[in-house]
């Protein structure tokens, strides 16, 4: 197997750290793998590096990258579920599963990410509110744990270690396979409803009142409008579209759907270009172009799900320095502090052009996971912004106070005692990675940094 | 390990008396740093670490380590560091404050004094640092921060001996610093100029001061963007550029 030392970050590209990066083809090699990193430095399992932070990476020991995992693809129409190796990324799924007319549960605002950090991150959509997390939907997953073994585990077979995987970063185990549910649709376009908000009570207000009649909703924020227009947004809210409600022209090849980006960001970028100048203004335009209010449109997978998608390498744009990402939830009735850090941001003209607020809706039984029924909002800013850690540091104070926590696999720079204070079922997750794990043979940067 | 705004959470700081050390410390521990370890001569007996361990857990540190550690004694460098890990684990950020000004006139008068005073100024600090690149490799991240000094960027008539040790620091970082490029570990040079402390207590000030805390904002804010090398107060670096380039006939008639 070819092994190479490489420094790695997440998306973020902050905090490099070097790691002998390995690529197992079978559980087998992963097994091995696991237990000549036990008494050295560790090792993570790795997908597409999209966490934000430090959550793939393991300083001085190994890293697993899935993407060679064995084996591929199984659809069960009948059942309505797929089995896919951990490597396998959300883009090539749904390449694979549009044409028999089927789409993932479960999609964030990227398909760049791997089967198993979809279910390590327990990751989320638009359609939290009506569907919970990507975990909800899996049947059972293979694990091979740090003594050698191979498992298969499920919410019916070993459900403390499953759920303890489901969000548990990588650090229970390598998720090798996974079968989880695939839903019908007939079209790979999205009908999908625009309005601006004014102002974030607004959003606030109609989300709540009409998230039950869509599918998928989600809320752009301008982090930099301030007065009466602090908060405003653009709201979106869809579902796929049924082959009869497509135009002519895309009727003939309803599911046609192709993984593709519009354009890419060149790898060196000068630092600063995203200020509070250039990002007010692209907010402005952002906001001013969208519809004030229009119904029915008919769009495609891409641009509705995967905003992200659009430019390729959207993180290079942050510069050298990197950018910080930062996503909390917080319980419905704690919406004055949802409010106070939109304010707060608005006035120090903190520059984020990605900010994006959703209803989160019934959580998973995983003691890690991260959406729990409330307000999340999520913002990306510039590493090297002045005065960022306090900026930080106080909200997740606010966060934490109002019974909020942090997304594990956006956080780069938060404190062990605050993410143990968000996290109250830390010590029983704990005591299932220790029964599979006794060694501490799997660790990352993240674990360290946060002593998870 | 380092978080994506600069933080660290582990610090050891090789002089442990160190005026502008001790501000470095203190500060990292403010911006969020648990533990410490202060090495240096005496830490446990004699004259011990008290007061500097006391200023830091005031500062918010939850562990301040007295660790002895002699710059002369080069062979037991390695071991100084293995201590460490031992006591705060992964070295996240090492701080090499260690070493003494000295009085030129003085140098010029004991040329075995001036060997003593060179050897820890510079050889100790080969041996310290390379013991400490050695751990950073494997640990495959943390970031050694070397106290240089304009002293050493042009090695002036007034203060030859200190300067010319500090002109092999710098080059001993800097090579290290390239040694250690792609590895996850790095080094930061920090160069101040003029720095009123009780080290230079006997030279009188120069133009373009900076304040012990000035230094520590300064690495603060290297850590944070990644900086291979930091000028404190930041003009120095263009002061400098063209000090460089003074003719020497020029260079040997500065006053100071």
């Amino acid at each position: 197997m070819r092994t190479q030392r490489r420094l790695l970050t997440g998306w973020g590209r902050t905090a490099p750290t070097s790691a002998t990066v390995a690529r197992p083809r079978t559980a087998a090699e992963a097994a091995a793998l696991l237990k000549q990193a036990g008494p050295g430095r560790g090792a993570i399992p790795r997908g597409l590096g999209r966490s934000y932070g430090d959550a793939a990476q393991c300083a001085g020991g190994l890293v697993l990258d899935t993407a060679e995992l064995a084996p591929g693809f199984r659809l069960d129409q009948e059942a309505g579920t797929v089995t896919a190796a951990a490597g396998t990324s959300l883009a090539e799924l749904m390449e694979r599963l549009l044409p028999h007319g089927r789409f993932l549960p479960v999609t964030p605002g990227t398909r760049q990410v791997t089967v198993g950090g979809a279910i390590a991150a327990d990751i989320h959509g638009k359609n939290h509110h009506a569907d919970s997390s990507f975990g909800a939907h899996v049947r059972w997953l293979r694990l091979v744990t740090p003594d050698g073994a191979e498992r298969t585990v499920g919410p019916d077979r070993d459900p403390g270690l499953f759920w303890a995987t489901v969000g548990g970063m990588g650090l229970t185990g390598v998720i090798t396979e996974a079968e989880f549910a695939v839903v019908p649709v007939e079209t790979s376009a999205v009908r999908v409803d625009t309005d601006r908000t004014a102002d974030l009570d607004e959003a606030l207000a109609v989300m709540t009142a009409t998230d039950h009649r869509y599918h998928h909703t989600v809320c752009w924020i301008d982090l930099l409008a301030t007065g009466r227009a602090t908060g405003r947004g653009v709201l979106t809210r869809g579902r796929h579209a049924r082959a009869a409600e497509l135009p002519a022209r895309l009727r003939r090849d309803p599911l046609r759907f192709r993984d593709r980006s519009a354009a890419a960001v060149p790898p060196r970028v000068p630092p600063g270009l995203l200020n509070t100048w250039s990002v007010r203004t692209f907010n402005a335009a952002y906001y001013a172009r969208a519809p004030r209010r229009e119904r029915d449109r008919i769009t495609g997978v891409g641009p509705f799900f995967h905003p992200l998608d659009a430019v390729r390498d959207w993180n290079r744009l942050y510069g050298p320095a990197g950018l910080v990402q930062y996503q909390f939830a917080v319980p419905f009735g704690a919406e004055p502090v949802l409010r106070g850090i939109v304010s707060r941001l608005a006035a120090v003209g903190a520059p984020s052009f990605l900010a994006v607020l959703k209803r989160f809706g019934p959580g998973t039984p995983a003691p890690l996971s991260f959406p729990r029924p409330g307000w999340t909002l999520a913002l990306d800013l510039p590493a090297d912004l002045p005065g960022l850690a306090r900026l930080l540091t106080s909200f997740d104070e606010r966060v934490l106070e109002a019974g909020g926590a942090l997304y594990l696999a956006k956080d780069s720079r938060a404190a062990p005692a605050a993410i143990r204070a968000m996290y109250p079922r830390l010590d029983e997750w704990r005591e299932v990675r220790a029964r599979v794990d006794p060694d501490g043979a799997l660790t990352s940067d993240l674990a360290r940094r946060l002593e998870l | 390990m380092r978080n994506a705004v600069g933080a660290v959470d582990t610090v050891l700081l090789l002089g442990g008396r160190s005026e502008i050390g001790l501000a470095i410390a203190e500060r990292l521990v403010r911006g969020g740093a648990r533990r410490v370890v202060l090495a240096a001569r005496e830490a446990t007996g004699g004259r011990g670490l008290a007061g500097e361990a006391e200023r830091l857990r005031a500062a918010g540190a939850a562990e301040v380590h007295p660790v002895e550690f002699d710059a002369a004694d080069t062979a037991g460098h390695e071991a100084v560091v293995a201590e460490a890990v031992k006591l705060v684990g992964d070295l996240d950020a090492v701080v090499d404050a260690f070493g003494v000004l000295g009085e030129q006139a003085a140098f010029e008068a004991d040329p075995a004094a001036a060997a003593a005073a060179a050897a820890a100024t510079f050889t100790g600090h080969v041996s310290a640092d390379l013991a400490v690149a050695a751990r950073l490799r494997e640990q495959g991240h943390g970031t050694l921060v070397v106290l240089s000094s304009v002293a050493g960027v042009r090695v002036r008539r007034a203060n030859f001996v200190y300067g010319a040790a500090k002109a092999g620091l710098d080059g001993l970082a800097q090579g290290l610093g390239d040694a250690l490029h792609g590895t996850g570990a790095r080094v930061m040079v920090v160069r101040p100029g003029y720095v009123p402390t009780k080290m230079s207590a006997h030279v009188s000030a120069a133009p373009f001061p900076a304040s012990a805390r000035e230094v520590a904002d300064a690495v603060a804010a290297g850590l944070r963007r990644g900086a291979e090398t930091v000028w404190v107060p930041g003009v120095l670096r263009y002061v400098f550029a063209g000090m460089r380039v003074l003719p020497r006939s020029v260079w040997r008639r500065l006053p100071r």
